[in-house]
């Protein structure tokens, strides 16, 4: 097993809820809630959750553009939030991000080659100044666009292409780790697929270890080596693709994998849908226990005091991490036959 | 695949933006390019360069003598010899509206200036950094807001009054700072809601993921993308600053005789508006052009500024 490279634990991030004239903190927002994982050399460890459930904030104190309210970062053997000035810069070089939004992501008034090349200006010994516009150009090359365009503006591109000098931006400093904050989920499905492609492709000869955030279960598990589930600033489940998508554990992930659309229309009626009763809680005010009793169907008097640990469940047969006192695997895909089907499609493309 | 979309994405980009492709290009020079091609900066720049000439060196353009007053020929209209006529005094019109742009020129100028500078520093500062700093500069801009700008003006200049020997610059200081005082607080809420706009967009959370310092993202990212509703209404503050000061003058507390200014000409002018129209005329109508001209100049250069406008 390749060697940890990013390393959080009992990460936590409260946002104070100020209120009053005096502006007194009357309570906080758990938006990030005591998340624990490892992220191995070169893998891809995708986070996937509904609207809400912390995932962006992670990916926000994993980037240390938050300060956690409690709880450290280990990367690379350096505890992340122990670092000021100049080392943490240094070690914002290894780590990056390629946001959601292509349309806000990048400067409308700047031209694609400052764009790209402004990490070089803010870290300058990377590349030496003569060399700079050679080397936007071959990034841009690299992540698929005409390097002669270096002297456009961001809205003379489309989305796939903006999200491509997004991308381009991120690995412009080779870093270790890029985390990837839904970067395809405003994008249309062909342009998601082209771009989810590419990432591939930069990861096999960049040797990168994602972090991909995302709601879309389909793309987190043609992407993903590993996936962990969020609930309510939480990880209910983490384990292997296979374990998450084909034997879920916690009746969370049971009912998303269950709205994943089925595009086989034969298979499409032997599925059984889990609808869940109610929204999510506020995370303001989340439930005592386990923070999905009050939506699971398996819940007991248990499951409302003791808040289950994310551990090796069910007893004897576990082959991954589940955050449920009652965890029992349930296959609610179809996996043989989609995935069968989505592989050759996979190798196809 | 990937392969396959590479071209596609190659092709679907369209055709060249033509020539240049191996020079370096940034927005300023961009923008440059843009504005030499704009025949509206071309005439803005010019009416600029003579207002500002005719205040700088006003014997260019008359030899007449603005403080030298004909009541025999009082309001004469314009002929050969006063070519834009004589006012109520006497004085010629035409040499009194080139003096006057010196006094107007530097008013409107200096105001803007001042204004902008302190406006924009605060703004910034409490729009970026928030917190505490946001709340001083907020209640500071609100007291001030509670004066209008023609009362502190009263306030000021009544205190501080004005006599025979006073320096010319130190008059036009004096109207200068007043204004600037009770001009900034706007400018300052301005920048500050426009860098609250501007900061929450990701391309600034991913210059500080990259490590820039906050002056470089100020600098870089948060000015460029919140400066252009400023320009805008500096410019037009800069006329405002202009009859603000006339109407201080009006009320004998502003620019004192012999200084001349238009704002001067235009009040004294108002007296004998239906008989003598002519009188009014050609002051306001130097006020007007000069106003016109900066105001199109910040267009230009806002437009310019701005990629997708091209």
């Amino acid at each position: 097993m390749a060697e940890a490279i990013l390393t959080a634990t009992d990460l936590v991030k409260h946002y104070p809820i100020k209120g009053g004239v005096l502006r007194r903190t009357v309570g906080h927002v758990k938006a990030v809630d005591g998340v624990s994982f490892e992220l191995l050399k070169g893998e891809t460890l995708g986070i996937v959750g509904e609207s809400g459930c912390g995932k962006s904030t992670l990916g926000r104190l994993l980037m240390r553009l938050e300060e956690p309210t409690s709880g450290s970062v280990v990367f690379d053997g350096v505890d992340m939030y122990a670092q000021r000035g100049r080392a943490m810069r240094k070690l914002r070089r290894d780590i990056q991000i390629v946001f959601q939004d292509p349309y806000t992501s990048l400067n409308p008034r700047k031209t694609v080659g400052d764009i790209v090349g402004e990490p070089f200006d803010i870290h300058p010994d990377v590349v030496p100044k003569k060399g700079r516009r050679k080397a936007v150009q071959d990034l841009l090359d690299l992540v698929g666009l005409n390097p002669e365009h270096i002297n456009r503006y961001p809205h003379q591109f489309s989305g796939g292409q903006r999200q491509r000098i997004g991308i381009a931006r991120g690995i412009a400093l080779n870093p270790k780790v890029l985390i990837c904050d839904e970067p395809v989920s405003a994008l249309d499905v062909s342009v998601q697929a082209q771009v989810v492609n590419l990432m591939e492709k930069l990861q096999d000869e960049l040797g990168l270890s994602y972090i991909f955030i995302a709601h879309d279960l389909s793309v987190v598990r043609h992407i993903s080596d590993r996936v962990g589930v969020m609930y309510l600033g939480k990880m209910a489940e983490l384990g292997e693709e296979d374990d998450i998508y084909g034997r879920p554990t916690h009746p969370y992930t049971q009912a998303l994998l269950s709205a994943v659309p089925v595009p086989d229309p034969t298979l499409r009626d032997k599925k059984e849908q889990i609808v869940l009763k109610g929204d999510v809680p506020s995370p303001a005010n989340p439930p005592s226990g386990c923070r999905f009793h009050t939506r699971c169907w398996k819940a007991q008097d248990k499951c409302k005091t003791d808040i289950p640990l994310l551990e090796m469940r069910p007893d004897g047969v576990a082959t991954h991490l589940s955050a449920c006192h009652f965890a029992q695997p349930r296959e609610i895909i179809e996996t043989v036959d989609v995935s069968d089907q989505q592989d050759e499609v996979g190798n196809t493309v | 695949m990937t392969e396959a979309s590479t071209i596609a994405v190659g092709a679907e980009a369209g055709a060249p933006t033509g020539g240049q492709a191996d020079e370096g290009r940034s927005l300023a020079s961009d923008a440059w390019r843009q504005l030499k091609r704009n025949p509206i900066f071309w005439v803005s720049v010019t009416l600029i360069v003579l207002f500002i000439v005719m205040a700088a060196v006003p014997q260019l353009f008359t030899n007449v003598d603005p403080n030298a007053a004909v009541l025999k020929q009082a309001r004469e209209r314009p002929n050969a010899n006063a070519w834009f006529g004589r006012d109520i005094q006497g004085y010629d019109i035409y040499a009194r509206t080139i003096y006057g742009a010196r006094a107007s020129i530097l008013v409107g100028v200096l105001t803007t200036l001042v204004t902008v500078v302190i406006g924009v520093t605060m703004g910034v500062l409490a729009g970026y950094y928030g917190g505490w700093l946001d709340s001083l500069v907020s209640r500071i801009t609100d007291m001030f807001f509670a004066i209008p700008l023609l009362l502190g003006g009263i306030l000021f200049m009544s205190t501080f009054p004005n006599d025979e020997n006073s320096r010319y610059l130190v008059v036009v200081g004096k109207v200068v700072l007043v204004m600037a005082v009770f001009g900034w607080p706007s400018i300052a809420r301005l920048m500050r809601s426009s860098v609250l706009q501007v900061k929450p967009n990701d391309y600034v959370q991913a210059a500080r993921a990259l490590g820039a310092s906050p002056w470089r993202i100020i600098r870089s990212h948060v000015m460029p993308n919140a400066l252009a509703p400023v320009i805008v209404v500096s410019t037009i503050n800069l006329g405002v600053f202009i009859t603000v000061e006339a109407t201080l003058s009006f009320l004998g507390i502003g620019l004192t005789p012999p200084a001349v200014s238009w704002g001067v000409a235009i009040s004294d002018a108002l007296v004998a508006l239906r008989t003598t129209p002519h009188i009014l005329l050609f002051p306001s109508l130097f006020l007007s052009l000069a106003v016109l001209a900066f105001i199109m100049l910040g267009d230009a250069v806002r437009d310019a500024f701005d990629p997708k406008s091209r």
